[in-house]
């Protein structure tokens, strides 16, 4: 919460200076929460080599990356899920060619307070979960408690995948919805935060946020499969199911200064601090 | 040369008045302006009235009927909190306290407008939230009650510095009237200044809950926000500001859901300016 306010704050004062100081050796990457650790990450190190390029990162949301990608106002989109037709429509119509670079994976986790004696469901039942359907956790067994379903708000990429993923099994013409009772925080910090404290909370976020205070479940596609663990192995031989790829959109092919930033995340070392901030690398 | 002078000054400060008319207008001009283009799409009926929130499926559905009454439910709560413990404050601080409390107490109360929403809004995240989810015994602590509980301390200071102002305005002799036939000091507040000070009093309320209608930051982060329509305090809720918050860097300029964020824009607007205009007639209502 707090630290999206501070994103807020700190990319009106980049985008001021962007604006102050308009120089073709700085670029604004801007887009997916689940990203900025990473994209910060990558920008010290890209800065390091090359004192005289300058990159501002910051979040928001992966829809807020592509607006801002499709208003001219960022060089570089980071973003957890696919554009969107409408998207596309939308640049088109501004001059503005959306080119996707997969950089990385990440592996969505479903995450309980550790005091839930549940630890492993299918996709099937955490549909059930999160459109409402099942409302208590005795249903698998758990304690007899009303079940607290958080989720991202709807800015979130994470929000869009799970949805389509999880609750819609990938279906695109598929109609379910978060239960309207799902309570829409707007950090994955927030959710760690929450389900860290509430033992019937049931959240879900990327690998990179799970921590000793919640615990991860396994997931199995159906009843038949096994239940996998999320951990980065999992995620490259793809036996996971919640996996989906992080991108970055350019407008047109990457060029100049851009392409140089796009070319070292997919570097040796861009990859080597993908694992370090616990995502799955493409390379 | 003096007269031309007071002239300029004169016109200057005319102009900065008629300024923020201006742009009160203009920026009412816009919200129409972008608000409006979503009743081509969806009728004015069915959006405050529709019962679900789901704006970025397809098709898009843009009811906030669940929205605004959890708006007015916090509300609602943070004014029954609020408003007694304000006037009883301001009641303290301008008829029992000796002058050293009042100073003190005059200050805390400036102190407690300054503190940022958001910083509220952590303060009650990390301490409120999970005091409210024990005592209750709830799913989650995340609820309206939260919220209004936290809105109240925002409403607090507007609330009692007004309540305070007017009761000191209350001329002398009502006081002194009171006593000379015998009233003790609790009747001659209840019964005298009270009812004397009652516009600007009430003024003082409305204001404090326009304060209240308006706060985004504490109460995005700590009413749950779930689109549902309220059946107890002790619910998540979500409001029409925090959904705005939260929903504005992602809409698509240009979409349904643009527009409908700026529809909901409308809404408050409506809400605060009725809001303002009822503390208005109240206090000019005297003499």
């Amino acid at each position: 919460m707090l630290k999206k306010g501070l994103l807020v704050l700190i990319s009106v004062l980049m985008f001021s200076s962007a604006f102050a100081a308009k120089e073709s050796n700085s670029i604004q990457v801007k887009g997916s929460d689940t990203m900025v650790n990473l994209g910060q990450a990558w920008a010290e190190k890209y800065m390091e080599k090359n004192a005289a390029n300058f990159i501002a990162v910051t979040g928001g949301g992966s829809g807020t990356g592509f607006s801002s990608l499709i208003s001219g106002t960022c060089d570089i989109a980071m973003s957890s899920r696919n554009i969107k037709e409408k998207e596309i429509a939308l640049a088109k119509q501004k001059n503005v060619d959306p080119f996707e670079v997969k950089v990385a994976l990440d592996g969505l986790a479903v995450v309980v307070n550790p005091k839930n004696p549940i630890s492993k469901l299918t996709t099937g039942q955490l549909a059930g979960i999160f459109t409402g359907k099942i409302n208590n956790w005795k249903e698998f067994g758990g304690k007899d408690e009303r079940i607290v379903i958080l989720s991202r708000e709807v800015n979130s990429g994470t929000h869009v995948y799970f949805k389509e993923h999880v609750l819609r099994k990938g279906d695109p013409n598929g109609k379910e919805e978060f239960a309207p009772s799902a309570l829409l925080l707007s950090s994955s910090q927030a959710i760690a935060d929450e389900v860290a404290t509430n033992p019937s909370a049931i959240g879900y976020y990327g690998m990179g946020y799970i921590s000793a205070k919640q615990k991860a479940i396994s997931v199995a596609k159906d009843e038949k499969s096994e239940y996998i663990f999320p951990t980065i192995e999992n995620v490259i031989n793809g036996k996971y199911p919640i996996s989906r790829p992080l991108l970055l959109y350019t407008n047109g092919e990457p060029k100049g200064i851009v392409k140089d930033f796009v070319d070292f995340t997919l570097s040796k070392e861009g990859q080597d601090i993908v694992v370090k901030t616990d995502f799955v690398p493409v390379k | 040369m003096r007269k031309f002078k007071e002239f300029i000054i004169e016109k200057l400060i005319q102009i900065c008045g008629l300024a923020s008319i201006f742009f009160v207008v203009l920026i009412f001009l816009f919200l129409l302006k972008e608000g409006l283009a979503l009743f081509k799409i969806e009728t004015p009926l069915k959006f405050i009235f529709g019962r679900s929130w789901y704006p970025i499926s397809e098709p898009p559905q843009l009811g906030i009927f669940p929205l605004i009454l959890g708006s007015l439910l916090v509300t609602f709560g943070a004014a029954i909190i609020s408003i007694p413990i304000g006037v009883a404050c301001a009641l303290y601080i301008a008829e029992v306290a000796p002058s050293k409390i009042k100073d003190l107490l005059k200050t805390g109360i400036e102190l407690l407008a300054a503190i940022p929403s958001v910083v509220l809004g952590f303060i009650g995240m990390i301490t409120l939230v999970p005091m409210v989810k024990n005592i209750f015994k709830l799913p989650t602590g995340l609820t309206a009650l939260s919220g209004s509980i936290m809105l109240a301390f925002m409403a607090m200071p507007t609330i009692v510095s007004i309540a305070e102002d007017a009761l000191y305005s209350v001329p002398k002799n009502y006081k002194e009237g009171a006593f000379a036939l015998g009233a003790t000091h609790w009747q001659t507040i209840w019964r005298v200044m009270l009812p004397a000070a009652s516009s600007g009093i009430v003024a003082a309320v409305m204001l404090g809950i326009g304060r209240v209608i308006g706060e985004t930051m504490a109460v995005m982060m700590i009413t749950g926000n779930s689109a549902v329509i309220p059946t107890s305090i002790l619910q998540p809720v979500r409001t029409l500001t925090a959904t705005i918050a939260a929903e504005m860097g992602e809409a698509v300029v240009g979409s349904e859901h643009f527009f409908a964020l700026f529809a909901i824009g409308i809404v408050l607007f409506i809400i605060s300016f009725a809001i303002n205009v009822t503390a208005d007639l109240f206090l000019h209502k005297k003499q």
